[in-house]
């Protein structure tokens, strides 16, 4: 099972990755936006995404749909700082598998990440 | 933007530092900025407010606080580049939660970070500028709010 991380914070990548090391991925790649996720994603064709939104190049609500035109079986967690309803609703809607709020911990990524496996 | 909207980002920055840094921040009297307050440390990040609302959020820290905050997330080894990189990150994180009370009309930019000392920022006129200092294991980073609600015609 392969994991691409989207972020353009370096840290939120580094820390993404530490924590779902837990899962024994066979291989993590990452991307600081949205374009260079897209470009990744048709190379490296993992099974599960972590998507950030508010990023520039394009923003993530825009990049889980064109993912999810190469590979609609991808299995995609947002996980954003914003934190109206509607945000959440609105990543569910375009096809994401479920939404976790900054700031999270090692402990919500653990669970929101389990919760998309039992899916 | 009055002081009942500060209680928003008041509570927004408590909760992020209880949960990233695992230790609370403990928040100081928030006060409205003065012109030749020049509120500005090692890192800063401001984030560019627009949709129902217009104007900015801008926080800074020193370098010290933001090198432990990193190292205590479990990272070993703080550069300037990874330093700049988590001011942006708390910024973007702080401002986006208020959207829970603001709603979707409280739209956020992306970042942009600033590495020392420009001399000064300028903040727009047509809102008041409010400080909430945070002081965290002994650091003091301030957190600035300056927003308006838009005008429509």
């Amino acid at each position: 099972m392969k994991l691409l991380i989207v972020d353009d914070s370096t840290l939120i990548r580094r820390a993404i990755e530490r924590f779902a090391n837990k899962f024994q991925f066979d291989e993590i790649r990452s991307a600081n936006n949205g374009a260079n996720a897209l470009k990744e994603f048709k190379n490296f064709l993992p099974d599960v995404v972590t998507m950030d939104i508010t990023m520039p190049e394009m923003d993530g609500l825009t990049c889980v749909e064109a993912i999810l035109r190469e590979k609609p079986e991808v299995q995609i967690l947002v996980i954003s700082a914003l934190a109206d309803k509607s945000t959440a609703v609105e990543a569910i809607k375009r096809g994401a598998s479920g939404f976790l709020l900054k700031p999270f911990t090692e402990e919500t990524l653990i669970t929101s990440l389990e919760e998309l496996f039992e899916e | 933007m009055d002081e009942t909207h500060l209680k928003i980002f008041i509570k927004g920055t408590t909760n992020y530092f209880g949960q990233v840094a695992r230790d609370a921040a403990e928040i100081g009297t928030p006060y409205l900025k003065e012109d030749n307050d020049n509120v500005i440390l090692d890192y800063s990040a401001v984030i560019g407010i627009s949709g129902s609302y217009r104007g900015c959020v801008y926080y800074t820290a020193p370098k010290e606080m933001i090198r432990k905050l990193i190292i205590h997330m479990g990272e070993h080894n703080a550069d300037d580049a990874l330093c700049a990189d988590f001011v942006g990150e708390i910024a973007n994180t702080i401002a986006g939660n208020a959207q829970e009370e603001l709603g979707a009309g409280f739209m956020i930019s992306v970042p942009i970070v600033l590495a020392g000392n420009p001399g000064s920022v300028r903040f727009p006129k047509d809102a008041p500028t409010f400080v909430i200092p945070i002081i965290w294991q002994g650091s003091k980073s301030y957190l600035l709010i300056c927003v308006g609600e838009s005008v429509t015609a």
